[in-house]
């Protein structure tokens, strides 16, 4: 391997890894918050990046579909909770965001014809039709197990992702899709071609992680999540509803998710499964993480991702065993260091 | 057993053997993968439902199974491992050996984790070995192995899958006994005493570690045999069925049948069997396009089973089947369990020297000091937050002293775990009570008894050690009788009132033949008649020779029974001496003046 090749895979590496940090980020968020391993944050990446396609090749969406069904189950279970509890004022909150919300954002999209609209508007687009599925599914898998074990909540995740991924077969079908690059120019930096994609990855992801860390350290809600993850009575005592917290961080999740997919559908073909190794690497950095801190897990994450595109010039056809495989003295590193904490149930 | 349930379970031994006979060829092909998904849900009954753990990389041992015997079945083999090719009843020892090995790194690896990893790291198990038969060219790659030759037994080919049939559900059958057996066992009640948290079962002598690796190994082992019937039945095997997403269905399978049950794995191998083939016909035409889509309807399905029937449907159906006569069980009688020798009275039992605890900056033991002597209680007295607990647990061998010495008969226990030290005879109650809810008070109190029986798993699967197990709840009962619980012997411990569970705390402690227990606030929540009887218990116990150290919030108590008394606040001993001495102290009446609990 000469330089030129190690550089050119290191910057495939750094690529991957930004999108696998950003993933890594949002598992950590909703473990840390609701105690969800979010297994379904894949096909997030997926939906995002397929939601664009179909937008760009004029069809609707099939995660609109899911957008107006999902809208109507939890609005059907809300409302009859708010008339038999006598909780009126809530009434119209529950139809806005559940009914009138996805009913204009189909109108919106017959209306406009998304195709020829220019990219920013359709990813903007795309986000507007995936990002709610989040607490949507947090309301309609999670809040009713909010205090389950762990265990409990991982199948529970487990038959989410299961569910979603059927979903995306038939809403999307069997053939993968690529989207148009955010920009065609290639940036020249000492003899090494970086390619805008790249840089648009890149710098996308890291002002991200800024507006994530401003998010949590300025903002009231922000605070409340950081509340929430220490401390889930003690925040419930100081008036934070943990519902509306577990449904923020399906929200976040969600929308790193979205955006995660959007980011990467022109540098690889999306499939209506490819999500779920793409959130697993970021799972194998968050777990470098502990599932607790952020910059170890964003750490882990490139690592991950340095670690595929090296793997994957010399054994290209044993790649994803020796990512997954990395977990293994990961964990060991983590059983050696960490002293077991019993959870209570 | 119940008779009723015996005549079920007849009646379905019965339909079950006549099936081939009478069904058609796509029925009993059915039935072969029923009993197939069966094994490996039954592995995940007793990891998942029994043990509190979890695995999604059941496939990825279904796979190793039935690759280690597709191989060495059928590849030219080089000459060192000659021996072992050709015959598929080798391969399957070969391949138990293997999934052992591999399972037993695993599990080490991450059983002590928090429960989460387990799932994690078999999900990335489960993916790597998917990739790896994918792209191994000695395995076939994506194409598979081809030809694998047909099993015979006793020179006997099984070529039809109505012969195949009987081996496949033989084979079930008897994991299923094995598995039965085993949970009915001392190594069982350990097993299922995992859910109740580790700290009570580790305080009952139980490795806990170990018994949640000889589960995951037991649950791969079943996965593994299944692999292999699964590859002398196709006679082909590639790696599509060994994927993650096969490992979730297994998964599945146990949760929607009911994973506290052994037949919750037939039930739910059934249900999702017999369903997908429905689904699989049904969801295409409705859709217009051919995929997976049952998928959809397992996942909504398992969301709907988590939240609404945590349990199953084995319990559901169960209700259907006529219910056993109410009955009392006979009291288990067998030779007594030998003792271990009684120390002389007045011989000092435990004495903690100097024992700092810090939490950080927090010092929540400072030098603290105090003996107990065979045949005496001493109450450890002090207002909330005093550090009573934390001294409590440093003795016990929950949390490690960061300074100082903690010797038990002479022996220093500092720093050892909770099991060790209840081997050398000490035993315990916890403050908020730890009982197993649904387990009988026979069985829960049978547990305190652990470190008195031998049996291992494999004798448990057997059955081979009913005498000692017969000797084991023999004396269960005797002390359920002792502490005066005869009537309630074989009531669900959680059925009981708080006073009651309190006191089969103590048996399930008496049961482990201590020289010193340790009771955590034993008057806490009874009445007063309730009292005066745990103190009667006490005395009796004291008279017996074995010493007593009793944590306690109720002076009255305290003052009538023990014979010294510590007095504990911030951290400190700050008076030790006779009740009345005690009571009359200045410092202690500051200590209590407007805190008195």
């Amino acid at each position: 391997m000469d330089l030129q090749i190690a550089l050119l895979l290191g910057q495939d590496g750094i690529t991957n890894g930004a999108i696998y940090a950003l993933l890594a980020l949002a598992l950590v968020l909703v473990f840390a918050v609701t105690r969800v391993i979010f297994i379904p944050q894949g096909e997030f990446v997926a939906f995002g990046a397929l939601t664009l396609a179909a937008l760009q090749a004029g069809k609707a969406p099939g995660t609109l579909w899911l957008l107006l069904g999902m809208g109507i189950a939890v609005a059907a279970i809300d409302l009859t909770l708010a008339v038999r509890r006598g909780t009126t004022r809530r009434i119209p909150g529950i139809v806005g965001w559940n009914i009138v919300y996805p009913a204009l954002l189909a109108a919106l999209l017959w209306l406009v014809k998304p195709a020829s609209l220019p990219l920013l508007a359709q990813v903007l687009l795309a986000l507007a039709v995936v990002v709610p599925l989040g607490p949507m599914i947090y309301r309609l898998a999670f809040q009713p197990l909010a205090e389950a074990s762990v265990l409990v909540l991982l199948i529970v995740s487990v038959a989410v992702h299961l569910a979603l991924v059927g979903l995306g077969l038939l809403f999307f079908g069997a053939e993968g899709s690529r989207t148009p690059a955010f920009s065609e120019g290639n940036l020249e930096i000492a003899g090494l071609t970086i390619s805008g994609q790249t840089l648009w990855v890149v710098i996308a992801s890291l002002a991200l992680i800024v507006i994530l860390y401003q998010l949590f350290e300025r903002t009231l809600y922000g605070k409340a999540l950081r509340a929430t993850a220490i401390n889930r009575v003690g925040a419930r005592l100081m008036g934070i509803s943990t519902v509306m917290a577990g449904k923020l961080s399906f929200l976040l999740a969600a929308a790193i998710g979205a955006f995660s997919g959007i980011l990467i559908a022109p540098i690889t073909t999306i499939y209506y499964d490819t999500g779920f190794l793409i959130g697993l690497k970021g799972f194998v950095g968050a777990i470098i993480g502990g599932l607790a801190s952020y910059p170890v897990a964003a750490a882990g994450a490139v690592l991950v991702g340095l670690l595929e595109a090296f793997s994957s010039f010399y054994a290209s056809a044993f790649k994803e065993v020796i990512v997954f495989t990395l977990i293994i003295p990961v964990l060991l590193w983590r059983s050696l260091t960490t002293r077991h904490v019993e959870e209570e149930e | 057993m119940a008779r009723a349930g015996q005549v079920a379970l007849v009646a379905f031994l019965l339909l079950l053997g006549a099936a081939p006979l009478t069904l058609g060829e796509f029925h009993v092909t059915l039935l072969n993968y029923i009993g197939l998904y069966s094994l490996v849900a039954l592995g995940l009954v007793l990891l998942t439902g029994v043990g509190g753990l979890t695995s999604f990389g059941q496939a990825a041992f279904v796979g190793l199974g039935a690759y280690t015997t597709a191989f060495l079945t059928t590849a030219e083999l080089p000459a060192a491992l000659d021996g072992l090719g050709g015959s598929p009843w080798l391969a399957l020892l070969v391949g138990l050996a293997l999934t052992a090995l591999v399972s037993a790194v695993l599990g080490w690896l991450t059983l002590r984790l928090s429960g989460h990893y387990l799932p994690l790291g078999t999900i990335a198990w489960g993916i790597s070995l998917y990739f790896l038969f994918g792209s191994v060219d000695f395995l076939g790659g994506h194409t598979g192995i081809t030809g694998i030759p047909v099993l015979e037994v006793f020179g006997f080919g099984l070529k039809d899958p109505r012969h195949y049939y009987y081996l496949i559900w033989l084979m079930l059958l008897g994991a299923i006994w094995l598995t039965r057996n085993l949970l009915d066992s001392r190594e069982g009640r350990a097993i299922r005493a995992l859910k109740g948290g580790t700290v009570m079962a580790e305080a009952m002598g139980v490795n806990t570690a170990r018994s949640k690796v000889v589960i995951f190994v037991v649950a791969a082992l079943f996965a593994c045999v299944s692999g292999w019937l699964y590859a002398h039945l196709q006679r082909f095997v590639n790696p599509t069925p060994f994927g993650l997403h096969i490992g979730i269905e297994y998964l599945f399978m146990a949760v929607i049948g009911g994973a506290a049950h052994v037949w919750g794995a037939v039930v739910g191998a059934s249900v999702i069997t017999i369903l997908k083939q429905w689904l699989q016909d049904l969801l295409p035409q409705i859709f217009g396009a051919s995929g997976n889509f049952e998928v959809i309807v397992f996942g909504v399905m398992m969301i709907l089973v988590l939240q609404r029937a945590r349990e199953g449907l084995w319990p559901l159906l169960i209700r259907w089947l006529p219910q056993p006569a109410e009955g009392t069980p006979p009291v288990p009688i067998a030779a007594a369990l030998p003792r271990r020798a009684v120390p002389a009275a007045g011989q000092v039992l435990l004495e903690v020297r100097d024992v700092v605890k810090k939490f950080g900056g927090l010092v929540a033991n400072d030098r603290m000091n105090l003996q107990v002597a065979a045949g005496e209680i001493l109450a450890l007295i002090g207002p909330n937050g005093a550090g009573k607990s934390t001294m409590f647990n440093c003795i016990s061998g929950v949390d490690g002293p960061t300074s100082g010495e903690i010797r038990f008969l002479g022996q220093r226990i500092d720093g050892l775990a909770s099991r060790d030290i209840a081997r050398r005879g000490m035993s315990r109650t916890f403050q908020h009570v730890r009982l197993l809810p649904t387990m009988s008070v026979l069985e829960n109190v049978a547990i305190g008894a652990h470190l008195r029986g031998k049996g291992g798993v494999g004798a448990a699967g057997l059955h081979l050690e009913r005498a000692e197990e017969a000797r084991l709840l023999a004396e269960a009962a005797r002390q359920i009788e002792h502490v005066g619980l005869a009537a309630q012997m074989f009531e669900q411990a959680g059925s009981l009132a708080l006073g009651q569970q309190r006191i089969v705390e103590i048996a399930r402690a008496l049961a482990a033949d201590p020289s010193l227990l340790l009771l955590d606030e034993p008057a806490a929540g009874l009445r007063f008649l309730e009292k005066q009887a745990l103190a009667d218990l006490l005395r009796r116990l004291k008279g017996e020779g074995i010493g007593i150290l009793l944590v306690e919030h109720d002076m009255d108590f305290v003052m009538g029974l023990a014979d010294r008394v510590v007095v504990m606040e911030f951290g400190e001993k700050i008076a030790e001496g006779l009740p009345e001495a005690v009571q009359s102290d200045p410092a202690v009446l500051d200590a209590y003046l407007g805190g008195v609990d």
